[in-house]
């Protein structure tokens, strides 16, 4: 199929960035978005012109590098997906596609379509870890018992990729669903119990710190999060959070 | 030819790295605190062993090069990690992990080395539960395994097919806590271009911003390697698109030996490639070879009308199918090591039974497993006379619980659905056991230069069995290094800082400016992807699953006239002051094509099959093994380890013997 792509550039984080349109010829449907991304920047080097800088690694869905905003959603059309795991079969012939970065103010945009997530590991070096020595030996695994079912919904929790795409989809860009995901993961463990007030009080500072904005639970960031991470993992935080302030 | 000394201690295997424990010298805390250490990678080796360094109180840097420390490529293992817990009562030990390793590695690794991996393993996994990994449990509370290929006990631990990424963010997480308190500065988006030496000793790193493509001078008083396999030589496979050699090319540039570099593992179940376009090969996990069957048809004809479209896999009967590895493996089955694996689908493939259109294909089945499962549900559930529907869907249930996003995984790739119909796999480049020689302490034949996790040789010997990556990687980084390291800093507490200032560190910056400005200023005609492809078909041609001497010296002679032609005709747009992803590429392949054709020298110098490594001119001519691989344990019983000498095709080879005394060598056999 033939396409037209209109591609936010910006040469750098101070630069002024433009929409600027490409052609791209003979895409086909079984290629991944990014393969298609591949050949416009075939094409641009072998014209002499600067291919468009884009987050990309493991092409998996799973490294959480990918971050594309793409005819109006975070790692476009498709469901359950990453930019990376999106494949060509879901355009048209004769498509005009916009694709935009990751906007939010706590990611503020390197270049092209790269944009700087270090807010989201500065949240985790607020609380995102258990503090147990990692040199000495520690009790047997089995010691403790976990519910399957708990350790389930850990599980889920804890399939958060760190892409981003829940702050990019949302109005207010706020990062709840994110720190919500992690929070949860370890409040739903008996390891996790012991540090908890601290963890999420402090992961909660940081973000705001961070300039992320407030939740107003709009929902838009589970139905574009790649993982399928649930709105009930914010609602675990806020009660995490809320007693913490009592107990705290 | 000099002997290498892998400085293993005396005594007997089973009490030796205890004893040699209780024997390394220690640092003192307050030295500690004056020590710096520098760890290139985050992945499970390099972000344990950084957690872990820091946390005894050493000063530690890490680099990566992607935007954080956890998107490390280990965070795309699905399968598993293989310890010898022993929950299952099914017969493990340590005894039993360690002498299935080195079975399933073909019996080319170190013996000691791998029981001492054996022995820590048990320790990773309380470890991992300790730091909140939610591995998969069963309905009493209690951890749940599954079986890998090329073993009979049950002893992987898992987490969904996400299992590298739960351990990495447990790595990750460590480091984060070491991050808070000041102990390790995190240096993400840097690429390490040299390792920087003193006399004689490593001292730092130079570094490229990604970001601004500044250049760095790091200094420390250890330098440690974790960066990962390179597997990329090949173009296509299932590595991250950044994984990549240069650092373990470049510190082997200086001085460190690089082992068995033609070791490469080609993982029998990968989604099939559907055109030139493709980027990179996707892994199905091997743990769908606990309930998948591997077929193509029986008859020729069949193998037609299914790529003519006129007949579906699910039309053919079990007659008509040949279950290729029940077949020919009746003890292991389906659960055949890798390397085995992958040479009977190329061997049904080759002799034209692919079942797609590039006749590259083979089928994996869950068809039996689904209809398993379910009456076994059925029963369970007291679900009498069950439908066929019912049961399909109570099986369909099963398998998806399992294997729930892999299957989803395939499904968005391939746009088929793996519960009505077979998948499609064929074998893709995976990991690489060859890397970076190691001592038993893991300190490179550069003093003070350390090397972990995949980027180094050991433990795998020629062939790695699987969930067994994890495992090193996490028992070098957290269980490993931090002791053995501790030997070597114990002597440089009286050193102080190293400054950065000095003609070596001058040195090394100025080759890095070098060859950045070369590529920049180079105008060529062609991208830098031109030439990884090319290098990727000479060595899926030539050097992939089965390798024969005229087409290892045809491949030595093209990989470096294509590394002439990168260096007169390669096209980096942009500038060295920014964001340069092209830049990036270059400088990898650049490596990339010195280190393919030591690959192929490798290649050539091994006359026999072992692992992963097979040559035609090497296999067992008649008996029940007729077909079948045949190493030689007298003529090649060791460990290539190639010394730098200014070009890939002059290096220098340097044997260690292998000494099996608890093992005694035999051909693997899975009949
Ligand atoms: C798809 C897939 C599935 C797998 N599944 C399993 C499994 O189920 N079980 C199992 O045991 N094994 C599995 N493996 C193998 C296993 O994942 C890897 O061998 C292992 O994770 C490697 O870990 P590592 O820490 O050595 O390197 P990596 O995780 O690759 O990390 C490399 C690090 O080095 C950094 N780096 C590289 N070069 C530089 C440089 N020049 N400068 C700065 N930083 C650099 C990177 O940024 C990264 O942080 C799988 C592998 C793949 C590809
Ligand atoms: S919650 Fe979902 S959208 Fe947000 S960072 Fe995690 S995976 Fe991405
Ligand atoms: S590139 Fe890793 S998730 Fe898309």
């Amino acid at each position: 199929m033939n396409l037209t792509l209109k591609i936010w550039r910006q040469s750098n984080a101070q630069a002024k960035g433009k929409m600027v349109d490409y052609k791209v010829t003979e895409i086909s449907e079984h290629m991944s978005f990014l393969e298609m991304m591949d050949v416009l920047n075939e094409q641009l080097i072998n014209k002499g012109e600067e291919p468009v800088a884009f987050d990309h690694d493991c092409r998996e869905g799973i490294c959480g590098m990918c971050s594309m905003f793409i005819n109006g959603e975070a790692h476009g059309p498709d469901r359950g997906v990453t930019t990376c795991q999106l494949h060509m079969r879901m355009f048209k012939d004769g498509d005009t596609i916009t694709i935009e970065p990751f906007r939010a103010k706590a990611f503020p945009v390197i270049k092209d379509l790269v944009v700087d997530r270090s807010s989201f590991d500065r949240i985790q070096h607020a609380g995102g870890y258990i503090s147990v020595n990692t040199s000495g030996n520690t009790q047997d695994a089995n010691a403790i018992p976990i519910s399957k079912h708990a350790a389930d919904e850990a599980m889920d929790a804890a399939t958060c990729i760190g892409c981003g795409a829940c702050v990019a989809s949302c109005k207010n860009a706020s990062a709840m669903l994110f720190v919500g995901a992690k929070v949860s993961q370890y409040a739903l463990l008996p390891q996790g119990k012991v540090e908890a007030i601290d963890r999420v009080q402090n992961m909660v500072a940081q973000m705001d710190l961070e300039g992320f904005g407030n939740c107003t639970n709009t929902g838009a960031c589970e139905v574009e999060c790649p993982k399928g991470i649930s709105l009930e993992n914010i609602a675990r935080m806020n009660r995490e959070f809320l007693s913490a302030n009592i107990k705290g | 030819m000099s002997v290498l000394d892998s400085k293993v201690p005396k005594g007997p295997l089973k009490t030796k790295w205890t004893d040699y424990k209780n024997h390394i010298d220690l640092v003192n805390p307050a030295n500690k605190r004056n020590i710096d250490v520098i760890v290139v990678g985050t992945g499970l080796a390099g972000g344990s062993a950084a957690a872990t360094l820091a946390e005894l109180g050493y000063n530690v840097k890490t680099f990566c090069y992607q935007d954080s420390p956890r998107r490390a490529h280990s965070i795309a293992a699905q399968g598993g990690i293989n310890a010898a817990k022993n929950y299952q009562g099914d017969g493990d030990s340590t005894y039993r992990l360690f002498y299935d390793t080195v079975k399933g590695g073909d019996y080319r690794s170190r013996e000691a080395n791998v029981y001492r991996l054996a022995e820590v393993s048990a320790n990773i996994i309380d470890q991992c539960v300790a730091q909140g990994v939610p591995f998969a449990r069963d309905y009493g509370g209690l951890l749940d395994n599954r079986s890998f290929g090329g073993v009979l006990v049950s002893r992987t631990f898992y987490a969904k097919g996400q299992t590298g990424q739960q351990l990495l963010l447990g790595a990750y997480s460590a480091m984060n806590r070491q991050i808070a308190r000041g102990k390790i500065t995190p240096f993400n988006r840097h690429e390490m271009l040299d390792v920087v030496k003193v006399n004689g000793k490593a001292r730092g790193i130079i570094a490229r911003n990604l970001v601004t493509g500044e250049i760095e001078r790091h200094s420390a008083h250890a330098v440690v390697i974790a960066s990962g396999g390179y597997g990329n030589v090949y173009f296509l496979s299932t590595n991250a698109m950044g994984s990549n050699a240069t650092a373990a090319w470049k510190i082997h540039k200086k001085g460190a030996y690089f082992a068995n570099p033609c070791y490469t593992q080609i993982h029998p179940t990968c989604i099939p490639r559907s055109g030139d376009y493709q980027s990179k090969l996707t892994l199905m996990s091997e743990s769908l070879r606990n309930d998948g069957r591997i077929w193509v048809p029986k008859n020729m004809e069949d193998v037609m009308a299914i790529r003519e479209g006129k007949k579906k896999p699910t039309d053919l009967s079990e007659d008509e199918r040949d279950y290729y590895l029940e077949r020919r493996y009746p003890a292991f089955g389906n659960l055949v090591p890798r390397d085995v694996a992958s040479r009977a689908a190329k061997e049904r493939c080759d002799a034209g039974y692919g079942v797609n259109a590039t006749g590259e294909a083979v089928y994996l089945d869950f068809a039996s497993a689904i209809q398993r499962y379910g009456v076994e549900q059925a029963k369970i559930h007291n679900i009498e006379n069950a439908s066929k529907d019912k049961i399909y869907e109570l099986g369909a249930a099963i398998v998806k619980a399992k294997y729930g996003n892999l299957f989803q995984m395939y499904e968005k790739i391939v746009d088929q659905d793996p519960y009505k119909t077979p998948m499609m796999i064929y074998p893709a480049v995976h990991y690489t056991m060859g890397g970076v020689w190691v001592d038993y302490n893991l300190m490179t034949t550069v003093e003070g230069l350390y090397c972990i996790g995949e980027a180094n040789f050991s433990d795998h010997g020629a062939n790695r069995l699987g969930a067994s990556a994890l495992m090193q990687g996490l028992a070098d980084g957290y269980f490993v290094l931090p002791y053995t390291i501790g030997d070597y800093l114990s002597h440089e507490i009286r050193t102080g800082k190293i400054a950065t200032d000095t003609p070596e560190f001058d040195e090394a910056e100025k080759s890095v400016n070098d060859q950045i400005n070369f590529f920049i200023n180079n105008k060529g005609s062609h991208s830098v992807d031109y030439y990884h492809k090319k290098l990727g078909k000479i060595m899926w041609d030539k050097c992939g699953m089965s390798r024969n001497a005229e087409g290892l010296k045809e491949a030595m002679a093209e990989i470096k006239a294509l590394r002439e032609d990168f260096y007169k005709n390669v096209s980096v747009p942009g500038t060295a002051t920014e964001l340069n992803a092209e830049l990036e590429k270059a400088g990898r392949v650049a490596d990339f094509l010195e280190l393919g054709e030591l690959f192929a020298k490798d290649a050539l110098a091994r006359e026999e099959s072992c692992g992963g490594h097979f040559r035609e001119e090497s296999v067992e001519l008649d008996g029940e093994q007729e077909g079948e691989a045949k190493r030689n344990d007298v003529d090649f019983a060791f460990v290539s380890a190639w010394e730098y000498k200014g070009e890939p095709g002059d290096a220098v080879l340097h044997k260690e013997e292998l000494e099996f005394n608890e093992i005694e060598l035999k051909q693997r056999s899975y009949k």
